[in-house]
């Protein structure tokens, strides 16, 4: 550009048409075209995700009236109060069994839609995905009512294999299983499709090529499949880890944090205590506490898939 | 090592496509066979059913005397190379090399001495801790075969393994794997679509079309002696010219009566042969390396006919010459110092002692 600007400038009578050559000339540089082009998605992201979180975090120094400055002492309180620790470990407890029980269970239904020939495998796979595209407001409206103590229709069918009727909601170890059943019953077909897309992707003759190697089909899945789809397995782990870390739907139809406020995770503790209890500024800590744990393992994660990309694709 | 019989194989596709139509082959011990035919021909088709890729509809398959139908492909001991490679990409060289060992619980240095010995032999020393995106086509090719070299399994089976390469780089790797055959020395199953492939690297060539075996042979024998139109045409670039002819016997010798009245003499060797079809029509076959200018000769039998060319090709070592005659399309492989030029006639001679006749109603030769 330097190198441009001077070829430009070296006739001594045309310095304004230099000038106006180069501006056209910046106009149409490739980056100049490129941040024109993204601007309307720069200003949304500040929008939408940039301002409210600096918002967020001024709001989380604020005291509780919001008439001063309080520096961290919303992040003190909470760190003394117990409740805020138990709500911590349910969330990662949470989020963590749940994401894993999803993939998992994704993985396995892709695998068994994956061996289906594909005309039989479209309608399963269309029966599959409806839990996923029912509003989980109103499909967690329905697990409650088979949660209900008096209507049970779950505990019905336990009672016909002669298991005891189980307290789904009073208890509070139950009560973390029936959401984690029910973010699991929601989220599962998202890895499925998402598995399913990707074992499409893995070349046949790998798998030829390696029951040749004497690979047995554990083998194969352990040594070609996983491998293969390792990048695909991480990021949907760490996008789903962070939307289920943030549930807040659940947790708010089947328990409302109870008994005891036994169930919270961060999001509904946080709508707790910022809206119902009237602490925004509290609220906004509690909501604010997701963010370095989200964030260290979407390094890590990202940093590992970007490393395979540059030596396998 | 071992022998690998093929016993009235079939493969049936669903919807009654018969992709291999009942087929008998006997492999001998470190033989090297070709199978080869046109594209869809069933070649790999059986070639992934002596792996064990492809589930047998009838027949028997049995490597070593052993009856493989029911074996899986990881018992079979037998190693495959794929046209695309097959690569693991998420492997180095040596990870791909050792992997077949690994599984089958080699010890470590064993591992190490034969992934090592096989580097050695395709020259991949220096690629070992590379993953495969890092590696040129035809690295990529020689790691396959070093895939197959350290299993020391008891076939080698290669499906088109030279088609992904340049023309260049295909007439090297092809000379690599008849030496690493010639080092190794195992019985190999080699399938390709290339007829100079397989008349450069087999021991016996396997000509398949539309499911069945044409001919087997050494490739000479194919070459000089066809036993179909079909080989006849495959066999040998450019191909075999066909003309349309009429056997005709005077006076005890035989003559074929060609179209716009050329006429050639048989050989008089060949008399005792075809004598029994004078009188009827043929097809006229001979090669355009056989039918080369008028120049002294001391082959036997030359036929004097005079032809015009239509498109003169010059290739340096020789110059192509085409001809139409009545329909058939007809080459012919002139010394490249014979002035010819479009549409001057041009005095050729057939050397018809490499005559093949055909009969056209069963498409054999005769
Ligand atoms: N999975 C399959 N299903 C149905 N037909 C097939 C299948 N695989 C191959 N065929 C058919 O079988 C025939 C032989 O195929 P193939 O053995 O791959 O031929 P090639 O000689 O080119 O290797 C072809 O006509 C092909 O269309
Ligand atoms: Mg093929």
């Amino acid at each position: 550009m330097a190198a441009d600007g001077s070829l430009a400038m070296s006739g001594t009578a045309g310095v304004s048409a230099g000038r106006a050559n180069s501006l056209q000339r910046f106009a149409r540089r490739r980056s100049t075209i490129a941040f024109v082009m993204t601007l309307p998605l720069l200003v949304v992201i500040v929008g939408l995700v940039a301002y409210p979180a600096a918002f967020g975090i001024y709001l989380s120094m604020l005291n509780r009236r919001m008439t001063a400055f309080a520096g961290t002492l919303n992040f003190e309180l909470l760190f003394e109060s117990e409740t805020f620790w138990m709500v911590a470990f349910q969330s990662c407890f949470f989020a963590i069994t749940a994401v894993l029980l999803k993939a998992s269970i994704g993985f396995w239904l892709a695998h068994m839609l994956h061996h289906i020939p594909n005309n039989r495998q479209r309608k399963w796979r269309g029966m599959l995905l409806v839990p996923w595209v029912i509003p989980p407001a109103l499909s967690t409206l329905g697990w409650w009512w088979m949660f209900d103590p008096s209507y049970s229709s779950i505990n019905w069918l336990l009672s016909i294999i002669s298991v005891p009727e189980v307290p789904w909601l009073g208890h509070h170890w139950w009560a973390r299983i029936a959401i984690i059943m029910v973010n699991v019953w929601i989220g599962a077909p998202f890895f499925m499709i998402m598995y399913l897309a990707a074992l499409k992707s893995v070349p046949e003759q790998l798998y030829e090529a390696a029951a040749i190697d004497g690979a047995t089909s554990w083998q194969r899945l352990r040594y070609v499949t996983l491998p293969m789809m390792a990048n695909i397995i991480s990021i949907t782990v760490l996008f789903s880890l962070i939307v289920t870390f943030a549930n807040y739907d659940i947790v708010r139809v089947l328990t409302n944090g109870g008994p005891r406020d036994l169930t919270h995770v961060f999001a509904s503790y946080a709508f707790q205590v910022g809206i119902l209890s009237g602490n925004i500024p509290r609220g906004a800590a509690v909501s604010l506490f997701m963010f370095p744990i989200l964030a260290i393992c979407a390094f890590f994660v990202l940093r590992s898939v970007t490393r395979r990309n540059k030596e396998q694709m | 090592m071992a022998q690998v019989s093929l016993r009235r194989i079939v493969k049936a596709y669903e919807g009654d496509v018969q992709a291999v139509k009942g087929i008998d082959l006997e492999i001998a011990d470190h033989e090297f066979v070709v199978l080869v035919g046109p594209s869809g021909c069933g070649k790999s088709t059986t070639l992934r059913m002596i792996a064990g890729l492809e589930e047998i509809t009838d027949g028997e398959i049995a490597i070593g005397g052993t009856i493989v139908n029911d074996i899986p492909p990881r018992d079979r001991d037998i190693a495959m190379v794929f046209q695309n490679y097959a690569l693991y990409p998420h492997m180095s060289v040596y990870e791909n090399m050792a992997f077949g060992l690994t599984l089958r619980k080699f010890p470590k240095a064993e591992i190490d001495k034969r992934v090592k010995e096989a580097a050695r032999i395709l020259d991949i020393t220096p690629l070992l801790e590379r993953k495969p995106k890092a590696l040129s086509g035809g690295q990529r090719q020689r790691v396959a075969m070093g895939r197959a070299i350290v299993r020391d399994p008891k076939v080698f089976l290669f499906d088109e393994p030279l088609s992904n390469l340049d023309a260049k780089l295909r007439v090297q790797m092809r000379t690599e794997i008849k030496k690493v055959h010639q080092t190794v020395n195992t019985t190999t199953v080699y399938v390709t679509h290339d007829q100079v492939e397989a008349m450069t690297l087999a021991d016996r060539v396997v000509v398949m079309n539309h499911g069945v075996i044409e001919q087997v042979g050494p490739p000479q024998e194919l070459y000089h002696n066809p036993a179909t139109r079909f080989v006849a045409g495959f066999i040998g670039s450019p191909a075999m010219n066909f003309i349309p002819a009429r056997l005709e016997e005077a006076s005890g010798a035989l003559r074929l009566q060609l179209p716009q009245g050329i006429v050639l003499d048989v050989p008089e060797a060949r008399t005792a042969r075809y004598r029994q079809h004078a009188g009827k029509p043929v097809l006229f076959g001979i090669r355009p390396e056989h039918l080369t200018d008028d120049k002294p000769t001391d082959k036997t039998n030359p036929a004097p006919l005079s032809l015009t060319p239509e498109v003169i090709e010059p290739m340096g070592m020789e110059t192509l010459a085409h001809f139409k005659l009545d329909g058939a399309e007809i080459s012919a492989r002139l010394d490249p110092a014979t002035p010819a030029s479009v549409g001057a006639p041009l005095r050729l001679i057939a050397h018809m002692d490499q005559m093949h006749l055909i009969d056209p109603t069963t498409d054999r030769v005769l």
